[in-house]
């Protein structure tokens, strides 16, 4: 019990055994189900009831090198994809959010509200619905439909990102550049933009992510047309070769897991969660 | 309140402009055209008259009630037991001194993990040939897969609930820790010096305080949850199916009548998810309103 006492006001209400316990319980749960990705990525025969594969063998990684399977077009496709999508969600979204976090006017709770339905609404169904428009508009089985159909999910996300970040923006700031003779341009370069940017940085990392995870609406408007990594990913899962498509998912996790450090490296020590406000 | 002064009023609305033509025209087109359809209205055949055939077939199979059934059921599972485990997880990291910022990290890596490979890696470890599996043999508690337990693939669809769970235990546990985070220790030291027990601080201090915070991504967790293809689409089972797999069937079907069925189905699955939604909303106003009394 010297433990709770010496750390008071901060202890649950629980003995600090128990306490390990959880701990060890949740860190188990979080990597184990990472296990068996890593395992068969490597295996060459992996068959029941061995805990570790009889033959180890890089063949799945030299088959997502290999020109057959696709993997690298489909990896620059997504890269372009998830690119194209956080450079318009960041024109679009941040300045939303700097209208939501700095300014009260009539009907901003109304703009929060809209902004926020995209993020509660499943996208699944509102993609269906469109699809019928993007055909007519041939939009659909297109790369700029597809950018389009993730701007849906993608855009409110920063733009809360940024009303958070806007929130705790001074103006002041911005008008003492102004007496002191800065030009527009140069307010936001030396001003605003320093001010805002670890921010902008959280939130463009955010719905890269998003876009990049995105199977369902790359599916639905792509028509099978824009093969990125997911669609790639669920051939493979389908057709039962489980170390290429495990090998083929730790590749489409990786760079998450970067972004995420790096996520946490701009946040410093508080947890992601705490740049995005009302998420 | 001056904000009718303010000089760049005209310019708000000019830097919400694209936003809003994001939400109106994808968004709000999406839903619109998906409600249109589902009435019937589908140009495309030739056909313009509105009608509720759509739903009255879709209510009509019996496979929409275990669909729905099924749907609801996974949802409100996994995100209760994502909740309950969350909140236990990030009190006690918060209760940690040395090696917080390395849990913290452990508690949110699988963040930014897609539910594509979240349902893949559930498949290799919880099928009858997977890790689970060969450690229950290893333990001599099994000798062959088929005596393991049907975890993926199966009709009470517990692998997909294991995706959520896991993935949704982040989610709400890293929005759990950044309340905690605001909240600080002070209130519960005042408690303590008021008398109060551990159980008492945490049931009548720290719960009402965090309460909102972790109420607000149960309900966007579940609403995820509810609408959701990817991992039912990978794990589960071929009857019953979850409501959007059935609707994305019915919209891949040859018969193009079905498509209108389709749209009801999305546009049921929107509804409930919005009724969960403003169910949250009306009794966080409530909460709030009491907290202000």
């Amino acid at each position: 019990m010297r433990s709770a006492e010496s750390s008071a006001g901060l202890s649950p209400p629980r003995p600090p055994l128990l306490r390990w316990f959880v701990l060890a319980a949740m860190v188990i749960g979080m990597l184990l189900p990472i296990v068996p990705l890593v395992i068969w990525s490597f295996a060459f025969r992996w068959s029941f009831p061995d805990l570790l594969p009889e033959r180890w063998s890089l063949r799945a990684w030299r088959y997502l090198a290999a020109p057959e399977s696709q993997v690298l077009p489909a990896l620059r496709d997504s890269l372009l994809l998830a690119g194209a999508v956080t450079l318009l969600a960041t024109l679009i979204g941040a300045p939303a959010g700097r209208a939501l976090g700095m300014y009260r006017f009539r009907g901003r709770a109304l703009i929060e509200m809209l902004i926020l339905a995209p993020l509660i609404v499943p996208a699944f169904a509102v993609s269906l619905g469109i699809q019928i428009v993007f055909i007519r508009y041939g939009l659909a089985d297109t790369f700029l439909g597809v950018v389009l159909v993730h701007l849906v999910p993608a855009t409110p996300y920063m733009a809360l990102v940024m009303a958070g970040v806007f929130a705790n923006f001074d103006r002041q700031y911005e008008d003492l550049a102004r007496t002191l003779g800065a030009r527009p341009l140069q307010v936001w370069r030396w001003v605003t933009l320093p001010a805002v940017l670890p921010g902008l940085v959280v939130g463009a990392l955010f719905v890269f992510l998003i876009s990049w995870s995105q199977y369902a609406l790359t599916l639905i408007i792509g028509g099978g047309r824009l093969v990125t990594l997911p669609m790639l990913l669920f051939a493979f899962a389908r057709s039962g070769d489980h170390a290429v498509t495990a090998a083929l998912s730790l590749v489409f996790i990786a760079p998450a897991v970067v972004l995420l450090a790096l996520i946490a490296r701009f946040l410093g020590a508080a947890p992601a969660a705490g740049g995005i406000r009302g998420l | 309140m001056f904000w009718s002064a303010d000089p760049e009023r005209p310019r708000i609305w000019l830097m919400l402009a694209p936003m809003l033509a994001v939400v109106f025209l994808l968004f709000g087109g999406g839903l619109f055209f998906a409600l249109i359809q589902s009435f019937g209205y589908l140009p495309l055949i030739g056909q313009t008259e509105f009608s509720l055939a759509a739903y009255v077939t879709v209510l009509r199979q019996s496979s929409f009630l275990a669909s729905l059934l099924l749907t609801l059921y996974i949802a409100t599972t996994s995100t209760v037991i994502a909740t309950a485990l969350a909140v236990t997880a990030a009190l006690a990291i918060r209760a940690t001194t040395r090696g917080r910022q390395a849990l913290s990290f452990i508690f949110q890596f699988n963040l930014p993990i897609p539910h594509l490979v979240g349902a893949v890696a559930m498949a290799d470890l919880l099928s009858q040939s997977g890790l689970l599996a060969r450690l229950a043999a290893a333990f001599g508690l099994i000798d062959d897969p088929g005596q393991f337990p049907v975890l993926v693939f199966d009709r009470a669809g517990v692998g997909i609930i294991a995706e959520y769970v896991w993935k949704e235990t982040a989610f709400i546990g890293v929005t759990v820790l950044a309340v905690l985070h605001a909240i600080g220790p002070e209130y519960e030291e005042l408690a303590r010096s008021l008398g109060a027990n551990r159980w008492q601080r945490f049931r009548l201090v720290l719960l009402p305080l965090m309460l909102p915070g972790v109420l607000a991504a149960s309900v966007i967790a579940f609403a995820f949850s509810f609408g959701a293809f990817e991992a039912p689409y990978l794990l589960g089972a071929s009857y019953p199916q979850v409501l959007p797999v059935l609707a994305y069937k019915r919209y891949t079907a040859v018969d193009l009548a079905a498509r209108a069925e389709a749209m009801a189905l999305c546009v049921i699955i929107t509804l409930v998810a919005g009724a969960a939604i403003v169910a949250y909303l009306h009794v966080s106003r409530r909460y709030l309103r009491r907290e202000a009394d």
